[in-house]
């Protein structure tokens, strides 16, 4: 494969290599992560990380008003607080943190502006004509301005994989740029790669690199809207164009994967595998993102376990 | 180019010290520059992974412990016994007796008189039938195996779970397949079994190196008198139980353990018709010499060479490298302890490499999350620590990363050698150790010349993403197993065994059987 | 008051009736009534060959290890049913205790023998070969895919064992279609392949009348491999020439060689692979 050059803006261009990537023995290395055994004070640390990193997700076709509002209320206070009292009568004294950020359709973005204000909880809207992205550029640029006026403080864009696969890369490349122009300083850009629909790990490689030479704050792995969404092997790819990067450029850019993810088992895994990869400057919200929903009530139902040795059941801490 | 600064609480607007966006990905390129940050890597002080010890109430280990001759376990006639250790803690384990050459004529002639009168009367069905049911007992006692290999000889509680326990079942399921259809492995010819064996086998992986000998001898019908090393009998002898729960007919397998004078006794008996060692090749040597009329299988050490070429996957790399030499603190005969990376891409490659040693985790064998652990004996770690220094004399720089090592018990931190000459003695002996020499080259000609520049010729990796290039180096490479793209794998269809001063022989695969039958 | 057991087909991993809703009688050695079993249509054949199409795709992805450790836990499953199996025959066939006790011995030691077989064949009807040129180039044997096996009334069951396992030992899925004199066997063996983590699919089992199916199965163009396991040559060569029009691979009980190797290869099509060797 020829190096693939892309024009910047403002003039010349910039070059992509072939970088490559050996899937068996990638799938080994992201399997060794799951085997590192996190118990008592480790896990309790994992466990509260992971919910301070948590992007609660709500991306139905039949979210209402009324649904976001309770997961934003659930973002901010994920454990119901009658169930603190209990615990914390025996002399424990247990802060559960709130969720990174809350994730919902353009639609929905002011319901949750409003709910969440002063609560530190991020809005992170999902745009440009999510899932698909098969819409004209003008259009889906109008679909940004209005989820940052509505007060999306993230944006959660995905790349036009049908111009990423004919090899028409440079369409890929303006896009990016195009949002990011929109967003500006006012919202952080994630780039969904949707590695599902890209499928070889050399090509995702090449997203990611693509993506972050044209300005994402965040690479993220999918929409969650395909069958195959995040797993490690393809975050662990994503991870370490993540740090050639950083080694290259000297900036740190976020990773979210997204989908699939329910168990804290899983969860803390993918801890152990930034912090291996990355290392102790991206073990925070800021930097490492989960895409999930079902994942937070797990968390909170392991915590709930270390403190007082006893399984909940999951309704306990409440659906939404 | 400074990072991106986020608040986190308020809502507020996201300081950004790059200039307008517009010029992103130029502003990039061009600011890297003068990039303020180190780009070091550096593990999180929080997360660090509490102790996770497995149980080890599964293990009973008995003070004293007998020898293993006609189906008993009966004491050693002349009443000695010799200590073996924790190399973890270097505390007492237990003690283990030693068999004398009076005991080996009695395993001998248990082991002739079980061949003569039950073993090579035995149909090929029903030692096929045994063998399946060790392997089956072996997975049950999965657990209990994996702990006492651990405990004694000091390997990670992972390795021994998930590599050496199920490997060695797998050995034992495989020649099962065989025991019955030899007329398939050799069309053509009569097939019969060799007779009677003697084994002796090393301390770096005894339960798999104790299937790797017994399996194949058992499937063709001969019967054997084994020793493992004097420093890890213990899974030998918890076999010695499978054994018995499996109904093999007495005498068909004997274990015997001791020291050296055991192995000579073993080696200068006239009954065995065939001997098997897995070892040194200092001591290899000696047993060819003074039995050079003897059926012998030989597998040696080796000094094998890890070929990076600059097409490789470098992340891939970086872990077949450490795969390579790490793995099992480095007490492995195949281990790619001599590195060859190519010149054009040696200093991104050190770089990751070091990146990727400091997440390497040193200590107690019985800790889940240790990828490195003891050092088998003290006798070993001394051999390491001298030749280290050795090699730091003789000049070429030294890298170990900076983690943090047990202070008690036999330790030594992964660690290589850079910019050393083939000549070197870190480049020519097997250290046996976790320590790997780097040496770079220019064109492939020259990588595949310095990876043949050996008396050992054991294994070799190779690591491109051209698949051409992957088979001309095969093709050209002196060794008996080489791993394209991956390295240290092992499986018991797969042929293992070296050239040259690495041994003779192949364990494993048809190929296997060879040694163990005499065809007509 | 005994609870009798009803007889059903082995489709896709799970105990159906079959969709006609028809029903024979089988009649012990005294001509008594012993059960009622499915009267396999060519529907149920049509559904087990769909499942058995991606039952194949899986199990042929499997490891060989994987596949011979499942073989050989479908031994010990069997061996824990010997006695069931023995009445079985004992009451629907004209085998004396004795001889069924030596024909599910046959059996379990068919499935032992071929369970070994799995990560084995490979390493001797694969090979490398020494072409002019500098070329890697390999052969290996590949399982075919879904094979249809048809009995005969006169199948005895050990053959039957030894039938599905050299098809399945090398990651084929197979369509056994079992006459009615055998047909009672279908309950104690269903239960096995159901015990043994085969997955689903593997192995299906439906009893029927051949002179129904015969045709519907030898036109059927998903089906590309048959074991016809059937003793007359006019019936072979009837449906051995129906099959032609997908080319069918049709292989019968009157060839010469009978080892076990050439029955597993059988069910194999060679592949070889040429790569350059270069720098």
């Amino acid at each position: 494969m020829p190096a693939i050059k892309i024009k910047v803006p403002g003039g010349g261009k910039i070059s992509f290599s072939h970088y490559p990537i050996d899937m068996v023995g990638t799938i080994e290395r992201a399997g060794s992560f799951a085997k590192r055994s996190i118990k008592n004070s480790s896990k309790l640390y994992a466990l509260n990380l992971a919910v301070s990193m948590t992007d609660l997700t709500t991306l139905e076709g039949a979210d209402t008003p009324g649904k976001v509002k309770q997961l934003c209320g659930k973002a901010i206070t994920p454990v119901p607080p009658c169930l603190f009292n209990e615990i914390n009568t025996t002399g424990k004294n247990i802060h559960i943190p709130h969720t990174a950020a809350i994730c919902v359709y353009p639609e929905l973005v002011k319901v949750a502006s409003h709910a969440l204000k002063g609560s530190g909880v991020e809005i992170a809207a999902v745009s440009t004509a999510f899932p698909s992205g098969q819409l004209d550029l003008k259009l889906k640029l109008k679909d940004v301005q209005a989820c940052i006026r509505d007060g999306a403080t993230e944006i959660d864009m995905v790349i036009d994989r049908g111009a990423f696969l004919r090899g028409d890369y440079q369409k890929v490349f303006d896009e990016i740029v195009a949002v990011k122009d929109i967003c500006e300083d006012r919202a952080h850009l994630k780039v969904i790669l949707e590695t599902g629909e890209l499928k070889t790990f050399d090509k995702v490689r090449l997203a990611s690199m693509m993506a972050m030479e044209a300005g994402a704050d965040f690479i993220k792995t999918s929409t969650g809207k395909v069958p195959s969404a995040a797993n490690m092997p393809v975050t662990l790819v994503m991870l370490q164009a993540i740090w050639d990067f950083y080694q290259e450029k000297g900036i740190k850019i976020g990773m979210k994967p997204a989908g699939g993810i329910r168990t804290a088992k899983q969860a803390i895994a993918y801890l152990v595998m930034v912090n291996e990869t990355l290392g102790e400057d991206w073990m925070n919200p800021k930097m490492f993102r989960f895409g999930a929903s079902s994942l937070l009530n797990d968390l909170l139902r392991q915590i709930f376990k270390q403190h007082t040795g006893q399984y909940y059941y999951k309704d306990i801490f409440s659906m939404d | 180019m400074a990072l991106k600064k986020k608040t986190t609480k308020k809502k507020t607007t996201k300081v950004k010290t790059k200039s307008k966006s517009k010029t992103v990905s130029k502003k990039t390129t061009s600011s890297s520059k003068n990039s303020k940050s180190n780009k070091e890597f550096k593990l999180s002080k929080d997360f660090t992974y509490d102790p996770a010890p497995e149980s080890t109430s599964v293990v009973k280990i008995k003070k004293r412990n007998e020898l293993f001759i006609n189906g008993k376990f009966v004491k050693p006639i002349s009443g000695k016994y010799f200590k073996t250790y924790n190399p973890a803690t270097g505390s007492v384990l237990c003690e283990l007796a030693e068999a004398n050459d009076k005991d080996i004529d009695y395993a001998a002639k248990s082991a002739r008189r079980a061949y003569e009168n039950v073993w090579s009367k035995c149909s090929g069905q029903d030692r096929a039938k045994y063998l399946f049911r060790i392997a089956r007992i072996l997975q049950e006692r999965a657990r209990e195996f994996a702990v006492l290999e651990t405990i004694d000889g000091g390997k990670p509680i992972k390795e021994s779970r998930d590599i050496d326990i199920p490997l060695a079942a797998a050995h034992f399921f495989y020649y099962a397949g065989w025991a019955d259809k030899l007329d398939y492995a050799f069309p053509g010819n009569k097939v019969k079994p060799v007779g009677v064996c003697g084994q002796i086998i090393p301390w770096n992986f005894p339960l798999l190196m104790a299937a790797w000998k017994l399996a194949p001898a058992l499937a063709a019908g001969n019967t054997v008198v084994l020793k493992p090393a004097e420093t890890t009998s213990l899974t030998a002898l918890l076999l010695a139980e499978v054994l018995q729960e499996a109904e093999l007919p007495d005498g068909v397998v004997n274990i015997v353990t001791g020291a050296g004078k055991t192995g000579v006794a073993i080696v200068s008996h006239k009954e065995f018709d065939k001997l098997a060692f897995t070892g040194s090749t200092d001591v290899g040597k000696i047993i060819a010499k003074n039995a050079p009329l003897k059926k012998l299988t030989l597998e040696l050490g080796g000094k094998s060479a890890n070929i990076i070429y600059e097409d490789a996957a470098i992340d891939q790399a970086i872990e077949g490298v450490i795969n390579g030499i790490y793995f099992n603190q480095g007490h492995v005969c195949c281990a790619g302890s001599r590195v060859l990376v190519e010149e054009s891409i040696q200093k991104e490659f050190l770089k990751k490499l070091q990146k990727r040693m400091s997440t390497l985790r040193v200590g107690n064998p019985l800790d889940k999350n240790t990828d490195i652990g003891a050092i088998n004996s003290k006798e070993q770690l001394e051999t390491i620590k001298r030749l280290v220094k050795t090699g730091q004399k003789e000049g070429g720089a030294f890298f170990s990363p900076e983690i943090d090592l047990p202070t008690k018990g036999y330790f030594h931190k992964p660690c290589y050698f850079e910019g050393v000459s083939s000549s070197s003695t870190v480049a020519r002996v097997e250290i046996f150790g976790p320590v790997a020499t780097i040496m770079s080259f220019r064109t492939p000609d020259e990588a595949i010349a310095k990876a043949n520049d050996t008396p050992y010729g054991l294994a070799a990796g190779i690591w491109s993403e051209k698949g051409s290039k992957v088979h001309k180096t095969a093709g050209q490479l002196k060794a008996g197993v080489i791993w394209a793209n991956t390295y240290n794998k092992f499986d018991p269809c797969s042929p293992f065994g070296g050239y040259f001063e690495s041994g003779f022989g192949r364990e494993g695969g048809r190929h296997g059987l060879f040694p163990y039958v005499e065809l007509s | 008051m005994k609870v009798n057991k009803t007889i059903k087909l082995y489709i896709g991993g799970k105990l159906t009736r079959t969709e006609s809703g028809r029903s024979f009688a089988i009649l012990d050695k005294n001509s008594k009534h012993y059960a009622h079993v499915c009267h396999g249509s060519r529907k149920d054949f049509r559904n087990a060959v769909d499942l058995s199409i991606s039952a194949a795709v899986n199990w042929s992805s499997q490891t060989a290890f994987l596949r011979s450790q499942i073989l050989y836990r479908m031994a010990e499953m069997m061996e824990s049913k010997k006695s069931e199996f023995c009445n079985v025959l004992t009451e629907t066939t004209n085998l004396t205790k004795e001889k069924a006790e030596i024909e599910v011995k046959e059996a379990i030691n068919h499935l032992v023998y071929y369970s070994g077989f799995c990560d084995k064949y490979q390493q001797i009807l694969g090979a490398v070969n020494p072409v002019s040129g500098p070329f890697h180039n390999f052969t290996t044997a590949e399982s075919v895919g879904v094979v249809t096996l048809v009995t005969d009334n006169t199948t005895k069951f050990s053959k039957l064992i030894e039938d599905i396992s050299v098809i399945i030992l090398s990651g084929n899925s197979v369509v056994t279609l079992i006459m009615p004199k055998l047909a009672a066997i279908l309950a104690p063996l269903s239960e096995v392949l159901a015990t043994s983590d085969l997955p689903s699919g593997v192995v299906n089992l439906i009893s029927c009348y051949y002179e129904e199916l015969s045709s519907f199965v030898s036109t059927h163009r998903e089906v590309r491999s048959v074991s016809f396991q059937r003793s007359s040559i006019e019936e072979y060569a009837k449906f051995k020439s129906e099959g032609m029009d997908n080319m069918k691979r049709v292989v019968g009980n009157f060839d010469d060689k009978k080892d076990s190797l050439f029955k597993i290869s059988q069910f194999l099509e060679y592949k070889t692979v040429w790569h350059p060797i270069g720098i």
